[in-house]
């Protein structure tokens, strides 16, 4: 069996403690520019691995279907796992100090830097990378964990609804979650 | 407003966008601004739109659109206000949620409701990532940069920063050789 589908349970066997929990934190909160999707995977899954790629994607789509930013809610829950409730907030002040004392000083610094075209370049291109590789991490946790039949209907469901239709989220994850359980009681995976 | 009046009302106010903020933050910038900008009368749509754009070149979670709102209206203790407002109650709510998933880990619910979010995760980003592509294009340099990035990522497994400077250098290249405009 490949070490993505080892039993959720299964913790790595080294200690994971506060200050990689916040070095790692602060690494996805400083790098994850435009989404944060394709950093926190690589931080959490590749760099430090303190889960599996199943682990984490577990993980990532509890933070989604919960309210709040899903970021700051699999830190919440990956924090607690290695640590209690103090991994928790470690996690999350590493996740959060950087890019609020950023936003300060880019909003202090805004009417500066607007105009200038060099950064507006820079910018466009970086949202236009961030974008493509946020597609990447989807279509890499989409290879390694080999979903069944049911798992890949919902993927597109996903995708068609959200890039086809336009709908607000909280609809699409309202309408998603009944379906995926549905759909995957009902095939399995096959 | 007094300024204890402002701090209560940012409280209320993310508190509850806190708790309605499913799919993450971006979901409820439409609400928010309509709190803000239509409800309260903090601000102008363009400062609002303003302050959006500064966080969308901001690093980290686009959470800290709150914490801007919350500095714009109340300083430091605005900021501390408005992000901790924003934050407690959905991440109580996460602890404990995750809590619960580790003492369910192993079981047959608990490996249903996993083979159900797994793909709806991974749907959720592609997703969403096909949509910040269509909101950063600006013609065929941004599809190419969008292209190769998601290629390096998926065979490369590159360091996201290395893919994200390469692709300013590139752009920025591009423009000042006058291949493109993208100014």
């Amino acid at each position: 069996m490949s070490p993505e589908t080892a039993a959720p349970s299964v913790a790595p066997s080294r200690v994971i403690g506060l200050a990689e929990l916040f070095r790692g934190f602060a690494t996805i909160g400083l790098l994850g520019f435009g989404g944060v999707a394709a950093v926190s995977r690589h931080v959490i899954v590749e760099q430090y691995r303190w889960l599996s790629e199943k682990e984490y994607a577990t993980v990532l789509g509890v933070g989604q279907v919960l309210p709040g930013a899903n970021t700051v809610n699999a830190a919440v829950i990956i924090g607690d796992r290695f640590q209690g409730p103090k991994g928790s907030l470690v996690g999350v002040l590493g996740l959060m100090v950087l890019p609020i004392l950023i936003v300060m000083a880019l909003a202090a610094l805004y009417n500066r830097f607007a105009d200038i075209p060099a950064v507006n370049v820079a910018l466009t291109a970086a949202g236009a990378s961030a974008a493509g590789m946020v597609i990447g991490t989807g279509l890499k946790m989409l290879s390694r964990i080999r979903p069944g039949i049911a798992g890949w209907i919902i993927v597109l469901l996903a995708v068609g609804i959200i890039v086809g239709l336009h709908w607000p989220l909280v609809r699409v994850v309202l309408l998603l979650v009944p379906v995926a359980l549905a759909l995957t009681a009902w095939l399995g995976r096959k | 407003m007094t300024t204890l009046a402002i701090l209560g009302a940012l409280a209320r106010t993310f508190a509850m966008i806190s708790l309605i903020a499913i799919g993450g933050v971006n979901a409820v910038v439409p609400a928010m601004r309509h709190e803000v900008v239509d409800l309260l009368h903090w601000m102008s749509d363009a400062t609002f739109m303003q302050l959006y754009a500064i966080t969308q070149i901001t690093p980290g979670p686009n959470v800290v659109i709150v914490s801007l709102i919350g500095w714009q209206m109340g300083g430091m203790a605005g900021l501390l206000v408005a992000t901790l407002s924003m934050l407690l109650p959905a991440c109580l709510l996460a602890f404990v949620v995750g809590r619960l998933m580790s003492r369910v880990a192993g079981s047959k619910g608990f490996k249903l409701a996993q083979d159900a979010l797994v793909p709806v995760a991974i749907g959720l980003i592609i997703a969403g990532g096909l949509d910040l592509a269509q909101a950063a294009h600006r013609g065929w340099l941004t599809v190419v940069i969008s292209a190769a990035s998601m290629v390096s990522i998926l065979k490369f497994g590159a360091n996201p920063i290395w893919t994200l400077l390469t692709s300013a250098a590139v752009a920025l290249a591009a423009h000042y050789s006058g291949l493109v405009s993208l100014a």
